[in-house]
């Protein structure tokens, strides 16, 4: 897991963000690349704009400055027709799974399907059932309601339907916050997997160092409103406090120790 | 309306092609198999004929470009053949599909859930039955909570429990007194309504002063009363189911109960308390509001001074006509506020729910409004009242 050689392709630019609420700025001039085929990490302490920065870069939040150029289009003066372009080029898993409630979990699944193709509702189904097992959810989930599925199985169906057009762009928000360790280990080899077999370039923001590790080729750090970008062992020799805390503290010496 | 076919272009369109040669079968694909060619493949792949074949070969060497859905596509082809009896001997991709063959084959094994059409007589006739096994379900559940609210109030009285005053004179605040401007209002609006609706029709017969025996019975034993109810059902009822709901979805309700609150005696008696003490006077309010649009009105259109208004109401109504009126709006209050209280502690951990209880909330409360009112018309009918 060597850092990416430069002359690959940059499918995210990110450059000169500023991002504010209420007279207070959290991002100062942010500058990020996010090369083709690399699973990039998001960390930094609360509050310092993990969420802020994913949604500035999938269009949901508008930045006070700086652009952001997704797959050569610049996202800040995008319309709304190139926007939805852009939208089937890359996949979204919220948080919680934000699933449509009033939807079973195959019809969340076949929401981009049924938008953007124009497949048979046999061949939806299938594909549906295709990408629970992907993720690695029962068949019988299929049928099932957001209520009636447990956290970890909301944001295994939210990532299926996040995978529901072959996104080349996946973006992750804390993705196994809230999953027992087992359920996250496995969550950690899924998107690895996923990455490999798709060829994927994974977003992730995180909190958990093990997925960090286990899953990451970069890391990006958010700490005094900047940005610092590198590899978990470049990271590691930073002497910034935070960053020398984060990577050598208790925790992050049992991850790295593993 | 983009569709997913103008942001991928399709650099090769995808094909196959079959060949036999007596018992092998020879399946041959190229191009993009990807997701815009997919709706495209799939009808004409249903209707190969994959029968009589003893072996098969599946030789995808000149695929550009796989994705998941041309994969399934793919693994679909070669299921069907090995469950029509071809032993699938030669199978070639390009090697850097081959993971992702791998994966959907290891991990997707069962067939696909078929997911119930929703629609036809059948449907209709389920939803039918299930909509009655629910109204069933709710005035059973709705009794059972009727009597725990009515032993918790008795309790109340006894000297081991008191109301929570604060929050007891807070709900007569947010309930009663911040509801006078819209009561006020629409009460005024709707009498003079009334007046003008009654004295064009009472004109005819040269009987226009009976337009205020019209607005002082119609107004104080009816409208002012079921009026108020109603708002307050739309305006309280409703922020009831959604108060409480909103503490059920954050575990609010939970963490009270573990704490060892009851959660009767914090959210639902102080409030259903509140409003049994507000609605009558928000409905006297309402009475003299209708009252006074209906004078407003009588004035403008008959001119009839206050004084012969005043006057002619006097002969026209009896204290019991006001009573009577009044009488209703205790028992409308707890019906709005048990309903409110009792859909808002059945909302589920989910924010769906919460809307979907509040507007049955207000349904039901209105309901239960109208029908209370009937049966008080009926009830004082058999009196002679």
């Amino acid at each position: 897991m060597s850092a990416p050689s430069t002359n690959r392709e940059v499918v995210i630019s990110v450059r000169g963000i500023v991002n504010g609420f209420g007279g207070q700025v959290i991002h100062d001039h942010i500058d990020l690349d996010i090369v083709r085929g690399e699973v990039m990490g998001v960390v930094g302490g609360s509050g310092t704009g993990k969420s802020v920065l994913l949604r500035s870069i999938i269009g949901l939040n508008h930045p006070l400055e700086g652009t952001i150029t997704a797959f050569g289009k610049k996202i800040t003066d995008a319309d709304n027709m190139e926007m939805r372009a852009l939208q089937m080029r890359w996949g979204v898993l919220f948080q919680e799974g934000a699933l449509f409630s009033s939807q079973t979990v195959a019809e969340n699944i076949q929401v981009p399907l049924r938008e953007y193709t124009t497949m048979s509702q046999e061949l939806m189904n299938e594909i549906a059932s295709m990408k629970l097992s992907m993720v690695g959810l029962p068949e019988d989930t299929a049928k099932k309601y957001p209520s009636e599925l447990s956290g970890g199985m909301k944001k295994r169906a939210g990532l299926a339907r996040a995978l529901a057009l072959d996104p080349e762009l996946l973006f992750l928000d804390e993705p196994t916050a809230g999953l027992d360790p087992i359920s996250a280990a496995n969550f950690d080899i899924l998107v690895r997997d996923l990455q490999k077999s798709l060829g994927l370039t994974v977003v992730m923001v995180t909190h958990d160092i093990d997925t960090l590790r286990a899953t990451t080729d970069r890391i990006a750090v958010l700490v005094d409103k900047k940005i610092r970008v590198g590899t978990m062992d470049e990271l590691r020799k930073d002497p910034h406090p935070w960053i020398h805390e984060y990577f050598s503290g208790v925790r992050g010496r049992a991850a790295l120790a593993s | 309306m983009v569709s997913l076919s103008d942001v991928r272009p399709v650099e090769e369109r995808a094909w196959f092609k079959t060949e036999r040669q007596q018992n092998a079968f020879r399946f041959i694909v190229g191009g993009d198999w990807t997701l815009p060619e997919v709706p495209r493949l799939d009808p004409k792949l249903r209707a190969l004929d994959l029968t009589r074949a003893g072996t098969a070969e599946i030789d995808g060497t000149a695929l550009d470009k796989l994705d998941t859905a041309g994969a399934w596509l793919l693994l679909r082809t070669k299921r069907k053949l090995e469950a029509a009896g071809a032993k699938v001997n030669v199978f070639t991709i390009p090697k850097i599909y081959g993971p992702l063959f791998d994966t959907l084959e290891r991990d997707h094994t069962a067939p696909p859930v078929v997911i119930p059409h929703r629609g036809g007589f059948n449907y209709f006739l389920y939803r039918i039955g299930r909509g009655f096994m629910h109204s069933v379900n709710q005035a059973y559940e709705m009794m059972g909570y009727l009597g725990r609210v009515t032993v918790e109030t008795v309790e109340t009285i006894g000297p081991q429990k008191q109301l929570r005053w604060a929050a007891f004179v807070h709900q007569i605040e947010e309930t009663g007194i911040n509801a006078l401007p819209i009561v006020g209002l629409l009460s005024f609006l709707i009498g003079v309504v009334l007046a003008y609706q009654g004295a064009d029709q009472l004109k005819r017969f040269g009987a226009e002063i009976f337009t205020i025996n019209l607005l002082g019975v119609s107004i104080l034993r009816e409208v002012g009363g079921l009026l108020t109810a109603i708002i307050i059902a739309g305006r309280s009822g409703s922020a009831f189911t959604a108060q409480i709901g909103t503490m059920r979805v954050n575990e609010e309700v939970d963490a009270m109960q573990t704490i060892g609150l009851n959660t009767v005696d914090v959210l639902v008696l102080p409030r259903i308390a509140g409003l049994v003490v507000a609605l009558p006077f928000l409905t006297f309010f309402s009475d003299v509001m209708g009252m006074l649009g209906g004078a407003v009105m009588c004035y403008a259109d008959l001119g009839i001074s206050v004084p012969a208004f005043l006057r002619q109401l006097q002969t026209a109504i009896s204290l019991n006509t006001f009573l009577v009126g009044m009488i209703k709006a205790p028992v409308f209050a707890f019906v709005i506020g048990l309903v409110g209280c009792f859909e808002g502690l059945k909302v589920e951990r989910n924010a769906e729910s919460v809307g979907r209880l509040t507007t049955r909330s207000v349904v039901e409360s209105v309901f239960f409004v109208i029908v209370l009112d009937a049966g008080f018309s009926i009830m004082f009918s058999i009196l002679g009242i």
